[in-house]
């Protein structure tokens, strides 16, 4: 019997507690602990993903103390660097992986119609291996010598002069990645395994099909990082010399390989991003999205080109010319296809019906922000210019535009979008345009400056600077503490939400929205899609 | 009916924010460190001193441009929509634009155009920053953590070059001196690398312990010190451009790495053979009185 759309059937004004259930479900600890419900391991990755973001901009947070004026007021140099250190290891896989992560087990099972996720025991080890990956990581602040200071990236020998924490972060690196790989296999088997009948791969919503691409681009590259870190694991403790050149080894190949991993891994942060915008922007601007099958092409030929542009972070390393000019022309040719999404997004706005609540607010700000960052980012392959931007504010600039007006906007676009369907309330409009509008411009006070820094020479990890710095780095903290409280209001909201918000009514919270998320209740009953969707309902999410 | 704010008309401030605007993405380059008032003006790469920093700010400058026209385009067509196509307005979606096969071709093929002609001139620069060969001095660089060690060879020359006195004291936690009373502040050595205008230099670059970085934003060049490995560079600091110039390592070197400052004094050849007759001579005498 096919699971009625309409509301009447299973909605309750009291969404408290999940209401009218078929099978009973543990309470409790046990419910959490012991998970397999795909929305239940969604919501605790998206919450984990919120702490560590908290934690992480924290960090930011006394960074940008420090850096308010010139001179060492805060801590001392060492401790800045593991400052910087942490907070790029913290944002990148405790914030916005785990995000990703726990907004495709939320809704890829929803989105395809199908019960769950594939291997949903896989799926519970994938969660829980995060917090006990954090907790080593985090403590490793309390060793003697102190928390990792050799930077994200962890290139040797520097890496190689820290203690007690050197052997904490290779473990928390392997833990994280084992949680990515398995995750990744679960979207794999899950989306290729459980589609619907009658959901063929090109009538998928675009946000499955960028994690489809996302989860190749993972099990590819996470055992590369795997690799390169425990090479330098024994270099460390078992007297090899893969990195060492006294010993016969190269620390530049460890460059390569980190990066092989790296570049791939920055679009890992992205395309679900791509996806969740071309979702969210379609649906509020009424319209269905301009280009569906190029949108897939193109996302297809950036997860491509991603493998082969890697050295484009290490320029300056004295690549030979032949080696330059590759790596340019290939970096050059990634902005095509991310341009055509860019165009089709616009297109997508272009004679359609738009309207403004925060999820839309949250796309547009990513399409104008995350292009600015493109733009960087294609001055950034240009190899003659890069030699003076390399190291600099400038690469700062532009990571950060692309990850955080890039990234986390395109997740809270997506919480903002999604969040009805999974509380069955409507949050506070208000407090989320303000939530936005406080966001949008104090990231641009925190993050544009530094564009100029950087061209004025200003390199980066430095805890202190010259004085004809100080006046741009003053900006950019106050605009950084500013946007850091702003983010306060995000979590407070939903708390708020789950606590008290309107319910809503019917099942498709957005008059725009089209997919099958929007044909079941709100909030979506704990188990869904028992039964598999209708034609009918397929068709009507897949207009295009 | 507008306002003329102090008397200036609207346009008028238009104008005045585009000139602005130009000013700040043209800005002058200094020789020496800008002074501390100049911080808001800090917003664009130095023009330089070298044929290869004058080669990379043109690059620069073009793919900013680009950028700019193709983000003028682009936002413009975004802000139309978000202005006049609005439910509020009363838009009425138009909910068969989904596909245009031809604009698609030309929004392609456009950029792939663009791209070719900005990669033309950015494989010349590749190849001109590579051609080191037929320099008239050598000089190799050694970056330790935490300074820079700088030789000539066949010259006797051989010193250690690191953050002066003045700085790091003014540099430590809570030192209470405040950076502003320190001459070049962080960007000021004990002892710095000299060379001769109008010559072509090329740089042996490595590293006894950890990756550094050696950069000099007025000359253009920037090279990884890598412990294994000799890396090159070349600059020529133009003939009429004498002068000292600064930089900073441009890779995480652990605790220091924001202390190791690159200070080149570019003197007249004579000025130069003087200075080297000098040094060694100097270096000469602190070896025999270390021996005694």
């Amino acid at each position: 019997m096919a699971e009625k759309p309409h509301a009447e059937v299973h909605a309750h004004a009291d969404a408290a507690h999940d209401h009218d259930d078929h099978d009973h479900k543990p309470h409790g600890w046990r419910r959490w602990v012991f998970a397999t419900n795909h929305k239940d391991i969604g919501t605790m990755y998206l919450v984990f993903s919120c702490i560590m973001f908290f934690t992480g901009g924290l960090f930011a947070m006394v960074i940008r103390a420090e850096l308010f004026k010139p001179g060492l007021q805060v801590v001392d140099a060492g401790v800045f660097n593991s400052l910087t250190t942490m907070h790029g290891l913290v944002m990148i896989f405790g914030a916005i992986m785990p995000a990703w992560v726990g907004l495709a087990n939320w809704m890829i099972p929803i989105q395809i119609g199908a019960p769950d996720m594939a291997l949903p025991r896989l799926n519970n080890l994938s969660f829980w291996i995060l917090p006990f990956a954090f907790l080593l990581l985090l403590s490793s602040w309390l060793v003697p010598g102190s928390a990792p200071a050799g930077g994200w990236t962890m290139y040797p020998p520097l890496t190689l002069q820290f203690g007690a924490s050197f052997p904490m972060l290779i473990f928390a690196i392997h833990m994280m990645g084992i949680s990515s790989i398995l995750g990744a296999i679960n979207v794999i088997v899950t989306i290729m395994n459980l589609r619907a009948p009658g959901m063929t791969l090109l009538r998928m919503p675009l946000f499955v099909w960028t994690w489809l691409i996302t989860s190749f681009l993972l099990v590819a590259v996470m055992p590369v990082l795997a690799g390169a870190v425990t090479m330098m694991l024994t270099d460390h403790f078992f007297g090899t010399s893969f990195f060492n050149a006294a010993g016969g080894g190269d620390p530049v190949m460890f460059q390569h390989i980190f990066w092989f991993f790296g570049h791939p891994e920055v679009y890992i942060m992205i395309l679900p991003g791509f996806g969740v915008i071309s979702e969210v922007i379609p649906a509020f601007s009424r319209k269905p999205l301009f280009g569906y099958e190029a949108m897939v092409y193109a996302t297809a030929s950036i997860a491509f080109l991603s493998f082969i542009v890697w050295a484009h972070h290490m320029f300056t390393v004295g690549l030979p010319t032949s080696a330059l000019l590759f790596f340019m022309f290939a970096t050059m040719l990634i902005a095509v296809p991310t341009g055509v999404k860019v165009f089709n997004w616009t297109a997508t706005l272009w004679r359609g019906s738009l309207s403004f609540e925060p999820p839309m607010l949250f796309a547009l700000a990513f399409l104008f922000l995350f292009t600015i960052g493109g733009f960087s980012g294609l001055m950034l392959a240009i190899v003659p210019a890069d030699f003076q931007y390399q190291d600099t504010y400038f690469v700062v600039a532009h990571f950060h535009y692309v990850l955080v007006s890039g990234a986390a906007f395109a997740i809270m676009a997506g919480v903002y979008y999604w969040l009805p369907k999974w509380v069955g309330r409507m949050y506070d409009m208000r407090l989320g345009k303000w939530h936005f509008w406080l966001s949008a411009i104090f990231f641009n006070v925190l993050f544009f400056p530094q564009h100029f820094l950087g061209l004025a020479g200003m390199p980066r990890r430095i805890p202190d600077y010259a004085v004809q710095f100080a006046d741009w780095n003053m900006v950019s903290s106050i605009g950084g503490f500013a946007f850091g409280l702003s983010q306060l209001l995000f979590p407070y909201l939903i708390w708020k939400c789950v606590r008290s918000g309107k319910p809503v009514e019917g099942t498709r919270a957005w008059e725009g929205a089209r997919g099958l998320e929007w044909e079941l209740p709100s909030p979506a009953p704990y188990h869904s899609w028992t039964t598999p969707p209708t034609e009918a309902m397929i068709a009507r999410g897949a207009e295009h | 009916m507008y306002r003329a704010r102090l008397g200036i008309r609207p346009g008028t401030w238009l104008s005045i924010a585009a000139l602005l605007a130009a000013a700040g993405a043209a800005s002058p380059a200094w020789a020496e460190d800008p002074p501390a008032s100049a911080g808001w003006g800090l917003l664009n790469l130095p023009v330089g001193v070298t044929s290869i920093s004058r080669e990379v700010y043109g690059l620069h400058m073009m793919a900013f441009w680009v950028c700019v026209v193709i983000g003028i385009l682009v936002f413009g067509v975004m802000i139309w929509s978000i202005i006049f196509h609005t439910q509020k307005r009363g838009a009425v979606a138009d909910v068969t634009l989904v596909h245009n096969t031809r604009v698609e071709i030309i929004w392609t093929a456009i950029p792939v155009i663009i791209l070719i002609a900005m990669a033309i001139p950015s494989a010349r620069g590749i190849v001109l920053i590579g051609d080191d060969a037929n320099s008239q001095l050598d000089i190799k660089v050694t970056g330790f953590q935490w300074g820079w060690q700088y030789t000539y060879p066949g010259k006797d020359v051989s010193f250690i070059s690191k953050l002066d006195a003045k700085s790091m004291a003014a540099a430590e936690l809570d030192s209470g001196i405040s950076p502003y009373a320190v001459p070049h502040y962080l960007r000021n050595v004990d002892h710095p690398m000299v060379v001769p205008v109008g010559t072509k230099v090329r740089l042996l670059i490595t590293a006894v312990d950890v990756i550094h970085s050696w950069w000099v934003p007025d000359f253009g060049i920037k090279k990884d010190a890598i412990p294994g490995y000799i890396n090159q560079s070349w600059f020529e600091v133009d003939a009429d451009k004498p002068g000292i110039y600064r930089g900073q390592c441009a890779e995480l070197c652990g605790r220091g790495h924001g202390y190791m400052p690159i200070v080149v004094d570019a003197v007249s050849k004579a000025d130069f053979q003087a200075w080297v007759k000098r040094e060694a001579a100097a270096e000469k005498a602190a070896a025999a009185a270390n021996a005694s």
